[in-house]
């Protein structure tokens, strides 16, 4: 039987303010970003816009796809090379190709085309893929995602706060937020192109932070009716430590598929497979130091009181009243 | 064991009814043949591919109303989806979609179009076709000197806007009218032009010295191809439409022509503004190639339409009909005798293919109201393979890789989950199938995601069960409470995804919404996999081994 840390009894509760100090600086930084360099990279779908994929059957001077495209009338675009040496892609993303395309989006598309073709001829290049998406649709669909994103918060809120009692479900809902603002944090600071596939790799992200911490607090919830007279913090730590081999081996399994996409599934999927495998990090980190230390504050500050351990024996589903019992007797003697 | 058989028996079912479910299927479709779209019987596994994935082409329209206000948009979108529908039905796509979205928008999705433009104009052409009588009053002489001064007026100067179109339009009228003068009729026209030239030089305003008569027909004019975007902006202005005489109106040519010499320009012509019939009372329209005018669409009117368009004609023999569809002149023959139900379109050099395209448009009838493109994603069927192609690849080696972790670490528990895997696997394909799911390219992505997802499940399991073992239960019990300790977890994290997988759906467009459903397709096979399959299989082994066996895990 091979055992990676096995009955291991790593305190990691006590590195949390590193933890809380490291996650606080990438985030404020990454918040701060937005309000020196404002938007994140929003992909086409979301601004408006057009994105054209040239394949050229020898590699083009980028200085001539450059002039061809301004040529066109079509000023302020991106070039950039897509993948292979042969492949390219036009952005036409500026103010004024957005504007232009309220009144229709194929336009711009179809002027670089027809300017293209004339000066590389037809057999040279092929547009093998257009994406062409008027300012309005851009905005819906922006407001859409943050919407989803938002109701997606407010669902896992919800569903913690059923499956645990309020102070479980607090530090686990908390965590969540961290979550997704270490994610867009990320995405701002590495520059990230946010599509929508980014979008459902965040919603992605977020569930499975939220495994995670679901994971380890039920645990905590078993140890707390197993152990009695261990401390709250003694107990915590010993549940990370013994969801340890599950944690490793889900993370090892979801990060391998990770990479396999990030490495082998072309670059439209790339945005979405980084955005992932930074998030198997952040549920790591998050539902061990972060979601962690936060109930362990929260049972600090507001211990269980009999009151609390009453409502709690007539209310099924939820820890057992002795449980709580124990729980408060923890709480109320020092920590550590 | 009766209990295990019967669980067995559920397994085999499954598998049997997924295989079932992908074998390749015989179906009836639309596919290309030699160019032609055919429907034939192909065989496939029947997964449905997004247009990522395949290739394609996907619109979004909604209803123009920058020119026109539109009333009832709704009821308007419901008028115009049918004439899509059936312009598209002729275009010949496999599997279209055409439905609208909302209140105020219709999809289209062209899966294998490998000519988007042709496609593009095909949907959102309003093709109205209306059939003008042009002027034959020089209507557009006597009120040039009015129309310079709106222009003027309304800030469009001769000298910011005629400055370099002033001489280059000199230019190109003289040659113009020297081409023209081959022909028998052009001399009392060039002395028309002439005094509009000297018209221009005296007054220099916007009109004056970019319009000059065309000559072939009455009510033609030609336009250096430098000033007609100005023109154009000028005849944008209400105070300067304000002069255009009632019952009259100004149409541009369809397209930039090259004269003899060289130089472009652009036809404007002053047309009577009440057709005399429109494509309502066309019946049928078919494209054919003409000896003399080339490839043409020959059009079939309805009995009102024929007698009405045989009176007008012949009211107005030897004059010339502008044939103008989408408020462009498309060609304006003169009247040689009156023309019944049947008539005739000549397109001018334009390809056969052209003809057809409007022949068709023609036939499914105008779009009630005009609609624009507000979103346009068209992929080629390529990179569509590609992006297939690497998908594929980039799943065998996350299988590949979780296999080595599962089995290089729990062994022979491992070697179970992993053959929980591959049913996992078979049966999340088998559910997309059957629910006829849209496999997308972030729906690949998910299934690859949720294969290294779907494990924990089992590594849950198994770490319990280890504990257990630890605790010093025998094997039996070990598992039995491993499953029983692992449920709560595993069903809520199962929650969890289908949660967000539901949000995503509700929210998300074509190819995000097949990330969603193949989570949730993963999730609800995940669930299955670990909590009956790996179970039973541990069962057998119990079975067999009598429980005398330590279990490797």
């Amino acid at each position: 039987m091979i055992r990676i840390f096995h009955h291991t009894t790593f305190d990691f509760l006590r590195h949390w303010r590193t933890a809380a100090i490291i996650t606080a600086a990438f985030i404020a930084l990454g918040i701060g970003s937005f309000a020196v360099t404002g938007a994140p990279n929003y992909s086409i779908e979301f601004t408006g816009g057009t994105l054209m994929q040239l394949d050229f059957k020898t590699p083009p001077d980028v200085a001539a796809i450059r002039s061809t495209v301004e040529s066109a009338g079509v000023t302020g675009a991106e070039i950039t090379q897509y993948g292979e040496a042969t492949s390219y892609t036009v952005r036409a993303q500026d103010e004024a190709s957005v504007e232009e395309q309220a009144g229709g989006a194929e336009g711009v598309a179809g002027k670089i085309k027809t300017a293209l073709t004339l000066r590389f001829g037809a057999d040279e290049v092929t547009v093998v893929r257009t994406e062409a998406v008027g300012p309005k649709v851009g905005a819906e669909l922006r407001r859409g995602a943050w919407l989803a994103l938002l109701l997606t918060s407010i669902i896992s809120l919800i569903y913690l706060a059923i499956r645990f009692d309020w102070r479980f479900g607090t530090a686990a809902v908390l965590s969540l937020v961290h979550d997704v603002l270490l994610t867009i944090a990320f995405i701002k600071l590495f520059d990230i192109e946010v599509s929508l596939t980014v979008v459902a790799a965040i919603l992605t992200v977020l569930g499975y932070s939220a495994n995670d911490t679901i994971i380890i607090f039920d645990r905590v919830r078993e140890n707390l009716k197993k152990h009695r007279n261990v401390s709250l913090y003694d107990t915590v730590n010993r549940s990370i430590n013994e969801t340890l081999g599950r944690s490793i081996m889900t993370h090892a399994t979801t990060l391998a598929a990770t990479l396999a996409l990030l490495f082998f599934a072309g670059p439209v999927l790339r945005p979405f497979s980084i955005v992932m495998a930074f998030g198997v990090v952040v549920a790591v980190f998050s539902s061990m130091y972060v979601a962690s230390s936060l109930l362990i504050y929260i049972e600090r500050r507001y211990p269980r009181d009999t009151d609390d351990k009453n409502k709690r024996r007539e209310a099924p589903a939820v820890t057992a009243g002795k449980a709580a019992q124990a729980a408060k007797a923890r709480t109320a003697a020092p920590a550590r | 064991m009766a209990n295990l058989k019967t669980r067995l028996l559920i397994i085999l079912g499954c598998v049997i009814a997924s295989v079932v479910m992908l074998y390749p299927r015989t179906v009836i479709e639309r596919v290309k043949r030699d160019g032609v779209f055919v429907y034939d019987t192909v065989k496939r596994v029947p997964l449905k591919k997004g247009l990522d994935l395949q290739g394609g082409m996907h619109l979004t329209l909604e209803v123009d109303d920058s020119r026109q206000a539109v009333a009832d948009k709704s009821e308007a979108l419901d008028r115009s989806l049918r004439v899509i529908r059936q312009r598209i039905d002729e275009f010949g796509v496999a599997e279209p979609v055409v439905q609208k979205v909302g209140d105020d928008r219709i999809i289209v999705e062209l899966p294998g179009v490998d000519d988007p433009e042709r496609a593009q104009s095909v949907v959102s052409e309003a093709a109205f076709l209306q059939f003008l009588i042009t002027d034959e009053t020089q209507a557009l002489e006597r009120i040039i000197p009015r129309l310079d001064e709106a222009a003027r007026a309304a800030g469009f100067g001769a000298a910011t806007g005629a400055a370099g179109g002033d001489t280059a339009a000199r230019v190109g009228v003289t040659s113009l009218f020297g081409a023209d003068s081959t022909k028998p009729d052009s001399s009392a026209d060039s002395t028309a032009a002439d005094s509009a030239a000297t018209a221009a030089v005296n007054s220099r305003g916007l009109f004056s010295s970019n319009i000059a008569q065309g000559g072939l027909v009455k009510g033609q004019y030609v336009v250096a191809a430098e000033a007609v975007t100005q023109i154009q902006n000028a005849l944008l202005q209400p105070s300067v439409l304000a002069v255009i005489p009632p019952g009259k109106s100004l149409k541009w040519g369809a397209e930039e022509q090259e004269g003899t010499g060289g130089q472009k320009f652009r036809e404007l012509y002053m047309l009577d503004s009440k057709p005399i019939i429109t494509g309502e009372s066309l019946t049928d329209a078919r494209p054919t190639t003409d000896p003399v005018d080339g490839n043409v669409v020959t059009f079939t009117l309805n009995s009102e339409g024929g007698r009405r368009f045989r009176n007008e004609t012949a009211k107005n023999l030897k004059k010339s009909m502008a044939i103008v569809l989408d408020d462009k002149v498309v060609t304006a023959p003169t009247i040689q005798s009156p023309i019944g139900r049947n008539g005739q379109i000549s397109l001018g050099g334009a390809s056969l293919q052209e003809a057809q395209d409007l022949a068709l448009v023609l036939r499914a009838g105008a779009l009630p109201v005009p609609l624009k493109i507000t979103e346009v994603r068209n992929i080629g069927a390529s990179l569509g393979q590609d992006s297939i192609d690497r998908g594929v690849l980039a799943l065998f080696i996350a299988m590949g890789l979780v296999v080595v972790i599962m089995i290089g670490y729990y062994r022979f528990a491992g070697m179970l989950a992993v053959a929980a895997l591959m049913l996992y696997v078979l049966y999340t394909l088998a559910v997309l199938a059957g629910f006829n799911a849209v496999i997308t390219l972030p729906g690949l992505a998910g299934f690859v995601l949720s294969v290294g997802i779907a494990v924990d499940a089992n590594v849950l399991i198994f770490e319990r069960i280890r504990e257990e073992i630890d605790g010093g239960k025998s094997t039996r019990l070990a598992i039995d409470e491993g499953f029983k300790h692992a449920l709560s977890a595993i069903v809520d994290s199962s929650v969890t995804t289908i949660l967000s997988g539901a949000v995503l759906y509700q929210y998300g467009s074509g190819p995000v919404r097949g990330f969603a459903v193949t989570l949730i397709a993963g999730v609800v096979a995940s669930l299955f996999t670990a909590l009956f399959v790996s179970r039973t299989f541990f069962m057998l082994w119990l079975q067999q081994t009598r429980g005398a066996k330590a279990l490797s895990i």
